[in-house]
């Protein structure tokens, strides 16, 4: 296929992703401000919302100070901001827009259907009215996107550059998001914490777990109280929690290895090497080298396995 | 000036007239309309918006804006009420399309090589190579089974004759990117979905298989010998105007969609990047205009072709589809020769009239148009897209001396025809259900031989009073339908 086709597939599901995501992390952080805490935490979840993203000397150089609502629609609706919702549905759609001839008639309906209504539902107040209710319809139209995708399309390259682009997003999404919820109770970690603020903790780990459906599938598979180190362990290093490093990781390999057409890629070699080190990794290593760190190391690995897929596939040297 | 309705027999105008003047092809359906209930078109039409903007079939505005201050897409305005032509009308009339693309496609081989109509005196020399559609480059280029033009729209319009009896014309040949056939096949659908009833009560010829058709006509003209050319779609991008055709028809026929930047040549073939390295390209179905193909050869600024493109084409190594230069034979001001060139070519009688026409280069005709400017239609040769024209009977004064002075400065930039009462067909506009003025643009297809799909795409004024159908001037388009009755 035409590199430039993939990589407009690539970006489309990306972009549909970190929308996904986005929605995600905002729904939690608006669902935790609703508990009993003192301004200065609550403030400390928005500002870490927005450090994540890299987007904080942005906001502030437009808004000023830290305030709930004005990061909310910093985050949603701001066409000026790339990586709000907004804009990243418009890009998601855009590039479907671009390759259109690829794309099942479903699945470019369905792309074209979440960007008109969530301009409607924007212009209608729809999301001041209800933001859990918009956040929950974002992640629906994304799950809607991903079936859709695997329900209708070709089983062929088209489709695994698709998925290749929704998974190596998720991966840095989901890094992105253990790291600053760690972060923000990283004091408690090792243990010298009060018995008021180890109950404040549980509503900490029990949000990072439902930003990624994980709460229930933490009881499952743990059967045991929240514990931090098992949720980091989940988040990470599980193969069998879909939205983990490590799950993701296993699908960015298998999408690359399926369009990869010479066996000594090197964006191969990088993505299996990244993966062995997820497969084989121990939880009480990484924390004991340093979450944060790991996490750091981790974002800029996937950063660079971008460069080289966008390199060896999508945009190639001239000849 | 006479009327002529497509679906009643006499004017002035009566709806739900009990079937009494109605014409045979359209009895069936009067019927049916005069049993729906009075707000169902209105669903109807909303309901078509809706999908419309879903499915995205929209056309790019340059430089416009939505109410949102967003967007530049625009909806093609949609027509609930068919226009309907009876069978025998079309069996008549894919006979002269056939003819007709023949003869064209005769006379621009014999045009870039040996010349014979112009050495047999029918056409003058210097209205050929005088012509800034004549592209020398072309000369002496072999292209395979001699066919330059693939896809041809031909634009016809019914008036009245003498006898004030329905009479097709051909009002002009698009013989370079015709566009306009995903609306045509869209709009059936549309039809299908909103009024799957009237499909089970009329027999309407099917129009569906127009892609393959397609495909088929762009393989046949592939210059190699391999049994699976590869066939590619060249689209200036998505912010062009036609890109929703463009990749339509690429998806339908199963091909890709490239943009010049996807294309490079190498030792005079083409070749696209892929994933997983460049791949041989034979045949090129381009939406792009010739000035824009080859930087090399043409524009050289263009960015939407490819480097090297016309070597590889002259080297046969590529098919171009419709061939480079095929616009010396669509001109008006070689329009007025297309019956001559079948007597030549065929020797045939042709069967599709053409409009009768006065080239102001000629002396009298000159006189006779500057006499009878507010009567006439007036074009510029070069002229399209429903610009560049005075309709005589529908301009002011001032409006008609400032041609007078045009033709006057330039008078070969010119021709001039009788205004045609361009036939009227039921609308449904704001107002209710009211006569607008329409035309019918059906593609034929050369390839191993010349086919078409039945019907075309018609396109309506949707203006009171208005004859310029053209999408960028408010025109919008009716499903066709040949039926059988």
């Amino acid at each position: 296929m035409l590199s430039r086709t993939a990589d407009h597939l690539f970006w489309m599901s990306r972009y549909t992703e970190r929308a996904e995501n986005t929605a995600r992390m905002l729904d939690v952080n608006y669902q935790t401000a609703l508990l009993p805490q003192s301004d200065a935490v609550a403030l400390a979840g928005w500002q870490g919302l927005l450090s994540i993203s890299e987007l904080l000397s942005t906001y502030t150089q437009r808004y000023g100070a830290i305030q709930a609502r004005e990061v909310m629609d910093f985050m949603v609706k701001d066409e000026s901001n790339p990586s709000s919702i907004l804009s990243c549905l418009g890009a998601a759609r855009e590039n479907a827009r671009a390759v259109r001839g690829s794309l099942t008639t479903e699945v470019w309906e369905t792309q074209n259907q979440t960007w008109l209504e969530v301009k409607r539902m924007l212009k209608n107040g729809e999301f001041e009215r209800d933001p859990a209710q918009f956040f929950e319809w974002v992640k629906f139209r994304s799950h809607l996107s991903r079936g859709v995708t695997v329900g209708t399309m070709l089983i062929d390259e088209a489709l695994h550059f698709m998925r290749l682009g929704t998974f190596l997003e998720r991966a840095d999404n989901t890094a992105r998001l253990v790291d600053v919820k760690f972060h923000a109770v990283q004091s408690d970690f090792f243990g010298a914490a009060s018995e008021k603020d180890q109950e404040y903790d549980f509503y900490h780990w029990s949000a990072i777990l439902r930003s990624v459906s994980g709460f229930e599938v933490y009881r499952k598979v743990y059967r045991d109280v929240i514990k931090p180190e098992r949720v980091g362990e989940l988040l990470i290093l599980r193969p069998d929690m879909p939205r983990s490093l490590h799950a993701s990781m296993n699908e960015v390999v298998n999408n690359l290895s399926l369009v990869a057409s010479d066996a000594s890629s090197e964006t191969l070699r990088r993505a299996g090497k990244l993966r062995a080190e997820l497969q084989y990794g121990r939880i009480d290593e990484i924390l004991a080298t340093g979450l944060h760190a790991f996490l750091t190391q981790f974002l800029d690995r996937v950063n660079d396995l971008g460069a080289h897929i966008s390199r060896e596939f999508l945009v190639p040297v001239s000849v | 000036m006479q009327k002529f309705d497509e679906m009643y027999t006499s004017l002035p105008y009566a709806f739900f007239s009990k079937g009494e003047q109605v014409r045979d092809h359209y009895k069936t359906y009067d019927a049916w309309l005069a049993r729906q209930p009075g707000d169902m078109m209105a669903q109807r039409r909303e309901e078509a918006e809706m999908i419309f903007r879903r499915v995205g079939i929209t056309f790019a505005v340059y430089g416009e804006k939505d109410e949102d201050g967003a967007g530049t897409e625009r909806l093609i305005p949609f027509d609930l009420i068919p226009r309907i032509i009876p069978a025998h009308e079309w069996a008549s009339m894919e006979k002269g399309l056939v003819q007709r693309v023949t003869a064209l496609n005769r006379f621009i081989h014999d045009v870039y090589h040996d010349q014979e109509i112009i050495k047999a005196g029918v056409i003058p020399r210097d209205q050929i190579e005088n012509n800034a559609q004549f592209r020398p480059e072309m000369v002496g280029v072999d292209v395979p089974n001699q066919i330059y033009s693939h896809i041809s729209g031909i634009d016809i319009v019914r008036a009245p004759d003498a006898n004030g009896n329905g009479e097709y014309y051909v009002l002009e040949d698009n013989l370079r990117v015709p566009s306009g056939v995903s609306y045509m096949l869209e709009d059936r659908k549309m039809m299908m979905r909103l009024f799957p009833d009237l499909f089970s009560a009329h027999r309407v010829a099917p129009i569906a298989h127009y892609p393959d058709l397609l495909l088929e006509t762009l393989r046949a003209s592939s210059p190699s010998t391999t049994d699976e050319p590869t066939v590619v779609v060249l689209t200036p991008g998505m912010y062009n105007s036609a890109y929703f055709e463009h990749a339509f028809l690429a998806q339908q026929m199963g091909v890709e969609l490239v943009e010049g930047q996807d294309l490079f040549v190498r030792d005079n073939f083409v070749y696209m990047r892929t994933t997983r390295g460049p791949r041989r390209v034979d045949v090129i179905y381009r939406r792009v205009d010739d000035d824009f193909l080859d930087p090399l050869v043409f524009r050289p600024t263009s960015t939407l072709g490819c480097a090297g493109l016309l070597n590889a084409y002259r080297a046969g190594n590529v098919a171009i589809c419709n061939a480079v230069g095929t616009g010396v034979a669509d001109d008006k001001s070689i329009y007025p020769y297309v019956p001559k060139m079948i007597e030549f070519y065929l020797g045939e009688k042709p069967i599709l009239n053409n409009v009768p026409t006065y080239m102001c280069r000629n002396k009298d005709d000159l006189a006779y148009t500057l006499a009878n400017l507010k009567d006439l239609v007036v074009k510029e040769v070069h002229g399209a897209g429903g610009y560049g024209m005075l309709v005589g009977p529908a301009s002011t004064t001032a409006e008609i001396e400032d041609f007078r002075k045009a033709i006057l400065a330039n008078p070969s930039g010119y021709i001039a025809q009788p205004t045609l009462s361009l036939s009227s067909c039921p609308t449904f506009v704001e107002s209710g259900i009211a006569p607008r003025h329409i035309d019918l643009r059906p593609y034929v297809l050369s390839g191993k031989t010349v086919q078409m799909v039945p019907g075309g795409l018609t396109r309506v004024a949707l203006k009171e009073g208005s004859l310029v159908v053209n999408s960028s001037q408010g025109g919008g388009t009716k499903d066709t339908w040949i039926l059988e009755i």
